[in-house]
């Protein structure tokens, strides 16, 4: 049997077929969540997705983060149960306190949609340990609320812990402070970033590349040798 | 009744990208003097039965875990009377 791995839907999402297509693609079992879920069907990890969750109204995530669904995610992810947010799914961790930190409309305030350079700084989260520490990707990035912001000290923390998990190289798309693409919690279990890696792999599309796949297969093997 | 607003506005020391987009449009509209816009958010919540201590106290609580996210913003909250609709 493999990893059963959920994403959840809410009202807005735009990514959650791409990302069940990713996690099959990595071998693993995709299992569809439905923001008014009570229960998380006893999947092994969840996805939250890129989109416009709730329309983006209030502040990015900050409606989502409220949802059914969201009661036994936040429970069972401070309880060690592996999240990966991307996109939307990062600001509604982030709005849900899973993560630190949160984000801003993009510096130039114009919507993005560009294959950008990250290098992974942590390849030893739950979702990452199938890079390595510095290696350099290419993942798409489309978002207009991407500027990663958190107080001096929380980034000064952030650094020290080693848990800026990936870092925009060359280039500072939307005036994330330190070039913060990605953060982990302290345990590793729970990681977002905005770029998105269900976007990158298949050769098929998009640069071509398949730089987004090791998330998945991180995981995937995590879950089975776990 | 009574009306309670909630003013929600970007930290002092938080970049606030639309403000400056609005700032710098006014000189074109001839709007000149103004060397500075922030942009916030006002919620008019329309209250059932007395605005209290206990619930100004609630409201505190919900301004500050939902209408604002205190990583980035501050916010206010002070009770407006509102004239009673004529029946």
């Amino acid at each position: 049997m493999t990893a059963r791995i959920g994403v959840v839907t809410f009202p807005g999402s735009l990514d959650d077929r791409d990302t069940q297509r990713a996690i099959r693609l990595a071998g693993a079992e995709p299992v569809a969540l439905w923001h008014k879920d009570k229960d998380l069907k006893q999947v092994d990890a969840v996805v939250l997705c890129g989109g416009f969750s709730y329309g983006d109204y209030l502040r990015a995530g900050a409606i989502a983060r409220f949802s059914p669904v969201m009661e036994p995610l936040i429970e069972q992810a401070k309880a060690g149960l592996p999240v990966l947010g991307i996109c939307n799914g990062f600001q509604i961790l982030t709005e849900a306190h899973l993560l630190p930190g949160t984000m801003l409309r993009n510096n130039h305030l114009h919507f993005i949609c560009r294959d950008q350079k990250l290098r992974v700084e942590n390849a030893e989260t739950a979702w990452t340990t199938d890079y390595t520490a510095g290696q350099e990707i290419h993942i798409p990035l489309k978002n207009i609320d991407g500027q990663y912001v958190a107080d001096e000290h929380t980034l000064d923390e952030l650094e020290a812990e080693g848990r800026v998990a990936f870092r925009y190289v060359d280039f500072n798309p939307n005036g994330s402070q330190r070039d913060i693409a990605g953060v982990t919690n302290a345990a590793g279990n729970v990681v977002g970033l905005m770029p998105h890696p269900e976007h990158a792999v298949e050769p098929l599309i998009g640069s071509g590349r398949t730089d987004g796949l090791p998330f998945f297969t991180s995981i995937l093997k995590k879950l089975v040798n776990a | 009744m009574a009306r309670v607003v909630v003013d929600v506005m970007l930290k002092p020391e938080i970049l606030d990208p639309q403000g400056q987009a609005v700032q710098r449009a006014l000189p074109r509209l001839g709007f000149d003097g103004i060397s500075d816009v922030r942009q916030g958010k006002r919620f008019e919540l329309e209250v059932d039965g007395p605005v209290d201590e206990a619930a100004l106290a609630r409201i505190h609580d919900l301004a500050e875990s939902f209408l604002a996210n205190t990583v980035i913003e501050d916010f206010t909250v002070r009770v407006e009377e509102v004239a009673e609709a004529v029946k």
